[in-house]
């Protein structure tokens, strides 16, 4: 712990380039290729997957940001380097001082307490074999925050209580819930070891409608009561548009706009953020048909090979010739409003 | 949220109690009872051999060489004169302890080391995977061979012979193991809940113990169950060609051999102790089969 204190102010953190001083977690030029290997006996790379491909964001503290885009662009890789569930191949990730990628693994355990997590699917990210409250008591008992079995079992009967469960819960096996009980005991776990950051990585995505406004106002309600910040990972836009201060959409392993919530949905600047909020549909039949549809041809890319350049410009609508040779800056076009094209 | 009500929950909790699971087993699996039957009757003989006959397994007594089957001696006696029923009997003994510590020890040791390689991956896993495969590539009455040779140099008494077998059994069973668990360890590693625990910074050691070993009961379970008949067929096998068990230890193995120079004169010395051991693997191969249709579902349709 005390080395990694000195890791922090020996070695400030670099200037800010997208937000202010407050900031709880600043992603900088962080980098995610896993390699691709051939050969069953002396196997050598031959090419990297770049799920990631140099992101910078700053999340401040008690803000919600929201991370989105298409299934394979990189969003929950980047939920989980900042976990340190994968080791990034390059890049920082600073939390309150700290460079994570460069702390080890004694280093990191206390950081684990303040930086939580809640899963997709709440069917899998329970242990089967556990009892409820033995899920949630585990990292209390871990991280020695209660060290008294009783209190233990107290607190979690609380924990469960203000996630919206009964407190008998505790003696049930995951098995015997539904799923939107499941994602509240997920949330309970995380909350278990009183964290300020927690990563929701399509938290609410497997859930049903109904469920999933529930499941969105616990999390909003929880925020407001301890302060979390919420790093929300979702393809789900009008989830984004209802829970995050600002939005950040990834194309391919970049972010490609960063802005506040409501500028990003009212000023979409990137042609790719543009495609995106047209493919919501409206729920009128007549305005829906009427709306001039701008379709972005062509699929993915594999980020095995991708295009060079700006990476959306083989399916961009608005291409030019530079967009083929250099990846375009990401730039501030208004203030606060952050955009990676040389067109708008 | 759609509350479940506490009725609704206690029902969920009534789940069969062990009577019905056992009745349920028992109309699914007719062979398999069959074999748990054959189990439980040879455990009881194993327990109680003392309480069964009135006779000293190891006690020569001249004045009753190769009696023929009479209602004093049920299954006659051997050239040395001793009761063949209470060599059977205590043979029971060895055969069940040599089969329950080398399966339990094997399909452990199995167990930690499929898991561990598993859940570190990477270099270890390499490492790990490239020794079991050299076991592997012996087959395994070779390999117990090779062992009880190496250990037969170290000149024992007959009463530790045994260990020496169950060394020699154990090892060649730890590789089978630690395979099939490595493999559902695999999966299990990539379900989020290990996610979960790496993400709260549980040590491994707790990680494997306590989120990953209690998810491969299954395949573990049906190592074990499948390895006891395996290790009592070894062992016979072994004492059979003289390099497991050594006389005057009761040994079904054992007792084959020393009858083979009398088997066209006096075959009841044989037939019995062939009689134990087939009956034997039998009950314990079909009671495996089962345990593994019934913990494993994805095997029962095949």
């Amino acid at each position: 712990m005390n080395e990694a204190t000195s890791i922090s102010t020996t070695d400030a953190p670099p200037p800010p380039r997208v937000e202010g001083t407050d900031a709880l977690v600043r992603v900088r030029d962080l980098k995610m290729h896993f390699p691709v290997t051939e050969g069953a006996f002396v196997s050598r790379v031959v090419a990297h997957v770049k799920a990631v491909d140099g992101i910078d964001f700053d999340i401040r503290r008690g803000e919600t940001l929201g991370l989105v885009g298409e299934s394979g662009c990189g969003k929950t890789t980047t939920g989980r380097c900042i976990l340190q569930l994968e080791n990034a191949t390059d890049g920082e990730i600073w939390f309150d001082g700290q460079d994570l990628n460069r702390l080890n693994k004694v280093e990191m355990r206390p950081l684990r307490q303040r930086i939580q997590v809640i899963f997709q699917d709440p069917y899998s990210s329970l242990n089967p074999r556990m009892k409820i409250g033995q899920i949630i008591a585990e990292p209390m008992m871990v991280h020695g925050i209660i060290d008294e079995a009783d209190e233990r079992d107290a607190r979690v009967r609380e924990l469960l209580d203000l996630c919206g469960l009964n407190p008998k819960f505790a003696d049930r096996y995951p098995h015997e819930m539904s799923g939107g009980q499941r994602q509240r005991v997920g949330i309970a776990r995380a909350l278990a070891v009183n964290p300020e950051f927690i990563i929701c990585d399509e938290a609410v995505s497997a859930l049903d409608v109904s469920i999933q406004a529930q499941v969105i106002n616990l999390l909003e309600d929880l925020r407001d009561e301890f302060d979390l910040t919420y790093l929300f990972i979702s393809h789900d836009l009008s989830v984004v548009h209802h829970l995050c201060h600002r939005v950040a959409v990834m194309y391919l392993g970049h972010i490609v706009e960063l802005a506040e919530t409501e500028e990003l949905f009212r000023n979409p600047l990137h042609p790719y953020t543009q495609a995106l909020l047209e493919a919501v549909p409206i729920p009128d039949p007549t305005v829906e048909k009427a709306r001039a549809h701008q379709i972005i041809k062509g699929e993915i890319p594999s980020p095995i090979n991708p295009p060079p350049g700006c990476v959306f410009h083989p399916r961009c609508p608005m291409s030019v010739d530079g967009c083929s040779v250099n990846m375009p800056a990401f730039r501030e076009a208004t203030p606060g409003h952050w955009v990676a094209c040389t067109e708008v | 949220m759609s509350d479940v009500t506490t009725e609704q929950l206690e029902e969920i909790r009534d789940r069969p109690g062990l009577l019905s699971q056992i009745a349920t087993f028992a109309r699914k699996q007719p062979l398999g009872t069959g074999g748990a039957v054959v189990v439980i009757l040879y455990v009881l003989m194993a327990i109680f051999a003392p309480y069964l006959t009135a006779f000293d397994p190891t006690a020569n007594s001249y004045d009753s060489q190769f009696v023929a089957p009479n209602a004093q001696f049920p299954m006659g006696t051997d050239e040395w004169g001793r009761d063949i029923l209470t060599r059977v009997l205590y043979g029971s003994r060895t055969a069940l302890f040599v089969g329950f510590t080398c399966a339990i020890v094997g399909s452990t040791v199995g167990l930690v080391l499929g898991v561990g390689s598993a859940y570190f991956g990477g270099i270890v896993d390499l490492i790990f995977q490239r020794i079991m495969d050299v076991f592997m590539a012996f087959p395994l009455i070779i390999m117990a061979l090779a062992i009880v040779s190496i250990t037969q140099s170290l000149q024992v008494s007959p009463e530790s012979s045994v260990y020496f077998v169950i060394i020699a059994i154990t090892l060649p069973l730890i590789p089978n193991c630690a395979r099939v668990v490595r493999s559902s360890a695999l999966a299990i590693r990539e379900i989020p809940y290990v996610d979960a625990a790496r993400a709260n910074g549980f040590s491994d050691t707790r990680i494997i113990l306590r989120h990953m070993v209690p998810n491969v009961m299954a395949p573990y379970l049906i190592m074990i169950t499948a390895f006891v008949g395996q290790a009592i067929l070894l062992e016979a096998s072994l004492s059979f060609l003289g390099l497991g068990v050594q006389d005057p230890v009761p040994a079904w193995g054992l007792m084959l051999r020393n009858a083979q120079e009398f088997i066209r004169t006096e075959p009841w010395i044989a037939i019995w102790p062939g009689v134990a051991i087939t009956l034997g693997v039998f009950g314990f191969n079909l009671f495996g089969d089962a345990v593994r249709d019934a913990l494993d579902p994805k095997l029962r349709s095949q």
